[in-house]
């Protein structure tokens, strides 16, 4: 099907315009939101299963030729990023069926979360760099509204340092985008792509690839441009921050990836260099960022920036393997990411805190999610038989074949420090006994609302489990992720499929 | 001409930059408009400045002698304005309820999220 590639788009917003329309029936409201999502997952399905088969599939919209007309491109990475969007999206539309509140639904949670899904795809499909720009801004505008709904304090002072650092990311995207129009006179990707594999080398290329890595390396929350997400990623609900946690800085690493891939890839030399060092940077400014914090969403936003910087390194190596890696590692982050916050989730609804020391003896108040938790944990420091291994391996693999030690003796010591964080939280909110000064030592915990625990846990196992298998089988994936890296790095099948000109 | 459009383009970023760093939060919001303005006259710098061409030609014409003018930069230029305004009108919102719910006008007060 030819416009298969615009449905990830069509879909969330179908949905959010039937959720805006039903905002005053909460129940058909939520009905609409769970189909939606369900047959966004399916659609996104549909499109993977298309581009395993074809290689790209490529829409010129309204049938302008490309490189006048807008076209959305789906190749393998970007359908498997589409899919990663879609499985979040129904995870957090499951879940906020239960843990949000009321009074956040009527005030349009899941137009906005459909929106933002939106938004989010729109970035993954986007062939052009005016339209990736576009979506960015749609994405960042469901994502503010998101987390200032419900005004609380916390919400407004986190949304005030996210709103105005996203914002200047975006001004200076806009800027390279100027400059870079007036170089090459076109915006389409492909053939920007193709401009700059003849044009001279200039340093306004190279001032070019630097200001697009400081514009995505803000969204991608980069060392050290990062300070926006701690400060606000802990504020909103459980809900919003998940769904953050797992897509927001994802889009950034993906349109590095892409530009790097593809736009800036004659100058290795130095682009890469620097992303490399950037990345070893960032891990290690996250991870240890991590261990001083106590509150539970605080580590976890912590280890979001470090876990970037493993992405980011792959980008950087600039080898199969490596790319590889770096597919395989977005995938597994964004799946266990999310799944952590939900849990951290549950934990906040059961004992109204966040703050480790305030929590403690979850394991025998309430086994099973100490095990959801300890499943995601213990993959996300990369521990075998989890898909965190595997995704740390093929990394730590590359680094050590292109004989660049040093990172990857790094990525081996995040990954040891990740486990001391994991251990702290298991430690203090999970072991031990219910902490004395706690107000419901008697009662325990507060029970979960009645008849929505299983929407609570629900997606939680599920995701667990999408962990577990990639963790046991990681072939399959790593298969996929092999032919996306070779896709992106092999420009010209791109440039080639979108302009349909053969180089 | 392009050098006094740098002049000023240039100008802008300085002003925009500089308000952006300036706790109080009107002037924040002021140093971001100022600085969407200056990306906008960036592209429409940076994609040459014409005058007096059309931006169309006939197709049997072929490719004229004259220069014509290029209509991307000034759709480009206007979906960016556009955006800039949805953007900007939330966030004047979001900073008078963060100034009503917080009780400060000064955004260095505004640290309790940070860690």
């Amino acid at each position: 099907m030819i416009s298969l590639p615009a449905l990830p788009i069509l879909i969330p917003f179908g949905t959010a315009s039937l959720c805006l329309i039903s905002l005053k029936r909460p129940r058909l409201q939520r009905l609409a939101a769970v189909l939606g999502a369900v047959a966004h997952l399916i659609c996104a399905l549909a499109l993977l299963t298309a581009t395993c088969r074809q290689g790209y599939l490529v829409l010129q919209a309204g049938d302008w030729p490309a490189p006048f007309g807008i076209s959305l491109v789906a190749d393998l990475f970007s359908s498997l990023m589409i899919t990663l969007a879609a499985i979040t999206g129904t995870a957090i539309t499951f879940y906020a069926l239960a843990g949000i509140d009321s009074g956040r639904e009527s005030f349009g949670f899941y137009p906005f979360l459909h929106l933002l899904l939106m938004g989010v795809c729109g970035c993954f499909l986007a062939g052009d760099l005016f339209n990736l720009y576009v979506w960015f801004e749609v994405m960042l505008m469901a994502s503010f509204i998101l987390l200032a709904l419900g005004g609380e304090r916390g919400q407004l002072e986190g949304g005030v340092k996210y709103v105005i650092l996203n914002l200047v990311a975006s001004a200076f995207f806009l800027t390279a985008l100027g400059i870079l129009y007036g170089l090459v006179g076109t915006l389409n990707m492909a053939d920007i792509a193709r401009h700059l594999q003849t044009a001279e080398q200039s340093g306004l290329v190279s001032a070019l690839a630097m200001l697009f890595l400081v514009a995505f390396g803000i969204k991608a929350a980069l060392f050290p441009l990062f300070s926006w997400l701690p400060a606000s990623y802990h504020t909103p609900p459980v809900a919003v921050s998940a769904v953050f946690a797992g897509l927001l800085t994802k889009v950034g690493v993906y349109a590095l990836v892409r530009a790097f891939t593809l736009l800036f890839i004659r100058d290795i030399s130095f682009t890469h260099e620097l992303i490399l060092v950037l990345a070893a940077m960032t891990m290690l400014t996250g991870v240890l960022g991590a261990v001083c914090q106590d509150g539970f969403r605080r580590i976890l936003s912590f280890h979001i920036i470090s876990q970037v910087g493993y992405m980011i390194m792959g980008l950087g190596i600039f080898t199969p393997l490596a790319l590889a890696g770096t597919v395989f590692y977005i995938v597994h982050h964004i799946i266990v990411k999310t799944n952590l916050f939900l849990v951290s989730g549950v934990a906040h609804k059961l004992r109204s805190t966040e703050d480790l020391n305030r929590l403690g003896g979850f394991l025998s108040t309430a086994p099973f999610l100490s095990i959801l938790f300890l499943i995601p944990a213990l993959s996300l420091a990369g521990l075998p038989p989890l898909s965190g291994f595997w995704a740390k391996f093929f990394l730590i693999w590359a680094s050590f074949e292109e004989k660049r030690y040093l990172i990857g003796a790094l990525g081996l010591l995040v990954g040891a420090l990740t486990l001391i964080s994991m251990t702290k939280i298991w430690l203090k909110a999970f072991w031990g006994t219910v902490p004395a000064a706690h107000p419901e030592r008697h009662a325990h915990q507060k029970k979960l609302p009645p008849g929505k625990t299983a929407l609570f846990y629900l997606p939680m196992i599920s995701l667990a489990l999408l962990t577990l298998t990639i963790g046991l089988w990681p072939g399959l994936l790593f298969e996929l992720a092999q032919q996306a890296a070779s896709q992106l790095l092999d420009p010209n099948r791109y440039i080639q499929a979108v302009l349909g000109v053969t180089l | 001409m392009e050098i006094l459009m740098a002049l000023v383009v240039g100008g802008l970023y300085g002003t925009g930059v500089y308000l952006l760093l300036r706790p109080t939060p009107v002037k924040v919001i002021i140093g971001l408009a100022i600085l969407t303005n200056a990306v906008n006259l960036l592209i429409f710098t940076a994609a040459r400045l014409t005058r007096g061409h059309p931006p169309i030609v006939e197709e049997t014409l072929g490719r004229p002698s004259y220069p014509i003018a290029d209509p991307v930069p000034q759709a480009l230029v206007l979906t960016a304005i556009v955006i800039a305004f949805g953007v900007l009108a939330f966030t004047l919102v979001l900073f008078r309820r963060a100034a009503e719910t917080t009780e400060a006008d000064n955004l260095d007060e505004m640290r309790t999220t940070d860690t």
